[in-house]
């Protein structure tokens, strides 16, 4: 019992927990359905068009599918760990920083190219500047002007969209070009977003462990004024990690336009910030700010892929698969409450009582 | 004490006054532009009020609710969901259109005592409930049907929707391009969502209920010192919440007359803002819900305006609502740090 207690204490049960939960789904449906059981973990190498040749199978599936939601994933821990609030802008600045993107490489008002219009690397760094410009604008109003998180990220949430459909001219704007397509397809036998979403959480987890950010953050979630009275610049930090949600929201945008090689602005990271929101949820992190742990976010991010996976290999259409993630929601923030792990506690402490009593 | 009073009319008041003068002011520059265009009818007015009924009741709910300084942002979701289960009940199960109403309603007030429990009880953030329960309406929405469903058979939902009220004594009546003159007219959803607004009005003002919400978004705990049931006023906010977007839902049903898993997207955000705009503070205790009329108005003048021009994409109405939104949120920060700076 107490094994069990210190098991389901461990910062990474929750997230783990799911995943292998999903995992069981996965492997009790191929048995009903009579494929070898465990046919969700196996990876083949399977031709494509032409004489390439990729990695294939649903794990590979959800892990390239799940790149945009990981990447989101860091961007919002931090958000969420120093500001106790969400940036709910994420899913709209995807879809402008993919707009700005295709828009410069292939000329404004052109919506089907085989050629850039301007080089590669002005449409990408465009692209990855304006989100860090939207997370900057964020980050101005809830750090400084001491706004609400979700408000403030209310206006980049209608306004991010619009934008792009604008610099669009509310059209889609295909970029035919292979070597823009290359970031939202394979490289070798790999699919290029695993590898983007390794090196950035690589990355982001380098910087948290060497550096004293990770720590910085946590203490200004905690307490800002404690923080700041303690020689922290609360304001300049909070700031930061707006800006590196942006960051992550642009590399994510450059890559969904990558893989459908166009700039769809209307569907582009289309309820994506409720995918990150909830990877952070589940990853058990506490929304209330303070504390984070990425790990387990991006565990999270990749067991809502597994999830969607699933559903859609059940045969639950992409229109109704809101209904079960609900349920999840609620399930894992119910499970976290307050109130109820009192009450937990309260019937736990009961039991020993009686316990007692008897012997 | 006149000192006091000053400030009281400064701080909550001032922020509706922008309000409706910014309102007047665009619509009196609408006119001036595109007077040739048929700006100046009250038709055109009207049509703002018909196009956004269902607008006007969700604005209302979501106002009592940030009163108590939370958020709901199932209301979109609802709305769809309603419309979805109006046009497939009468469409596919026969049922008739009264029942329907009813149910819709009945469903409404259960989505919010579910959300309103956890929120309340359960004490999980708002964001994080509605949005769960964003996700569950519009789910259900595709469950109940995924193809879009036309509402064509039912014959008192068709009238209701057709109505015509029709101004009296024909005031504002003018002649169409084919000569034939015309009487403004509203239709039965506007009226329904000016009662709404009334009652609203008068309950935030004169009872219990409105005070306490008012109290509970001030300040939590001395609401608690008070002997107000903190618990259960939120529960209540947001079953009232959930309520009159079901009304809403059904305004904007009678205007589309069909159901799709796709209706209403980003409603709840206009309702949002609307109610921002309108002097609403998102911290709670401060709001009106005319103001939220009004706001509502705004972001149907601004839509109307870009629609007029003819030759703007459709996304420059958002852009400007955006920079509205944004204006009146710094405006409403810069507020509260005057108002602390008093206190302090």
């Amino acid at each position: 019992m107490s094994k069990l207690k210190s098991i389901t204490k461990k910062r990474l049960f929750l997230p783990i927990f799911s995943m292998i939960l999903v995992i069981l789904i996965n492997v009790v449906y191929d048995i009903i359905c009579g494929n070898p059981p465990l046919s969700f973990f196996t990876i083949t190498i399977r031709a494509i068009t032409g004489d390439s040749s990729v990695l294939y199978g649903r794990l590979i599936d959800v892990l390239n599918r799940g790149s945009e939601v990981a990447i989101l994933a860091i961007g919002m821990t931090l958000v969420v760990s120093s500001s106790a609030g969400t940036d709910i802008s994420v899913g709209s600045v995807m879809s402008l920083s993919g707009g700005l993107c295709c828009m410069l490489l292939a000329g404004y008002g052109v919506t089907n190219v085989s050629e850039y219009a301007n080089p590669l690397w002005v449409g990408l760094l465009a692209g990855i500047a304006i989100a860090c410009v939207c997370g900057l604008f964020n980050g101005f109003l809830v750090a400084y002007m001491n706004i609400q998180p979700m408000v403030a990220t209310l206006i980049l949430w209608s306004a991010g969209r619009a934008i792009g459909l604008l610099l669009c001219n509310s059209q889609i704007v295909y970029v035919r070009v292979p070597s823009f397509q290359v970031f939202g397809s394979y490289v070798g036998i790999i699919p290029t977003p695993i590898i983007i979403a390794a090196v950035c959480i690589l990355i982001a987890s380098l910087v948290l462990r060497f550096t004293a950010l990770g720590t910085f953050i946590q203490s200004v979630g905690i307490n800002k004024r404690a923080a700041r009275i303690s020689g922290f610049n609360s304001a300049k930090i909070i700031l930061l990690t707006y800006v590196i949600c942006g960051l992550c929201a642009g590399i994510a945008g450059l890559l969904a336009t990558s893989r459908i090689y166009s700039a769809d602005t209307n569907n582009i990271g289309l309820n994506m910030e409720l995918d990150a929101i909830l990877a952070v949820a589940l990853g058990g992190n506490s929304l209330g700010g303070g504390k984070f742990n990425l790990a387990g976010s991006i565990i999270g991010a990749y067991t809502i892929q597994a999830i969607t996976t699933t559903l859609y290999a059940l045969g639950v259409s992409s229109a109704q698969a809101p209904v079960f993630k609900a349920i999840v929601v609620i399930l894992i923030v119910v499970i976290q409450a307050e109130p109820v792990k009192e009450y937990f506690k309260k019937l736990s402490a009961k039991k020993v009582a009686a316990k007692g009593a008897k012997a | 004490m006149n000192k006091d009073k000053k400030v009281k009319i400064n701080s909550n008041n001032l922020l509706l006054i922008i309000t409706i003068a910014l309102f007047v002011v665009m619509y009196i520059a609408g006119c001036v532009v595109y007077a040739d265009k048929g700006f100046t009818r009250l038709q055109t007015f009207l049509n703002i009020l018909i196009n956004n009924a269902g607008l006007i009741c969700i604005a209302s709910g979501m106002t009592c609710v940030m009163l108590t300084g939370g958020i709901d942002i199932s209301v979109g979701s609802v709305v769809a969901m309603d419309c979805m289960i109006i046009a497939v009940g009468i469409e596919r199960w026969g049922w008739s259109s009264p029942v329907l109403m009813a149910l819709v309603l009945i469903i409404g007030v259960v989505f919010g005592l579910v959300q309103g429990y956890c929120i309340a009880y359960l004490k999980i953030q708002p964001f994080i409930v509605t949005m769960a329960g964003m996700f569950f309406a519009r789910g259900m929405t595709a469950v109940i049907c995924t193809e879009q469903v036309s509402i064509t058979s039912d014959r008192i939902f068709t009238a209701l929707s057709s109505y015509k009220i029709e101004m009296p004594f024909g005031i504002g009546s003018y002649v169409n391009k084919k000569g034939i003159p015309q009487i403004p007219y509203v239709r039965a959803s506007v009226i329904v969502a000016l009662l709404v607004v009334l009652v609203i009005f008068l309950m935030l003002r004169y009872t219990r209920f409105g005070r306490s919400l008012y109290a509970v978004g001030g300040n939590q705990q001395s609401a608690t010192l008070m002997g107000l049931d903190v618990k259960k006023v939120t529960l209540k906010a947001y079953m009232l919440s959930s309520f009159l977007a079901s009304v809403g839902g059904i305004c904007y049903c009678l205007n589309t007359m069909s159901g799709t898993t796709t209706q209403a997207a980003g409603l709840e955000m206009d309702a949002i803002s609307s109610a921002v705009i309108g002097g609403t503070l998102l911290t709670g205790g401060v709001g009106n819900v005319v103001g939220s009329l009004f706001g509502v108005m705004i972001n149907g003048t601004i839509s109307t305006l870009v629609k007029t021009n003819g030759k703007l994409i459709s996304s420059w109405a958002n852009i400007v609502t955006a920079i509205l939104l944004c204006f009146f949120i710094v405006l409403q920060a810069v507020f509260v740090k005057i108002k602390e700076r008093k206190k302090a």
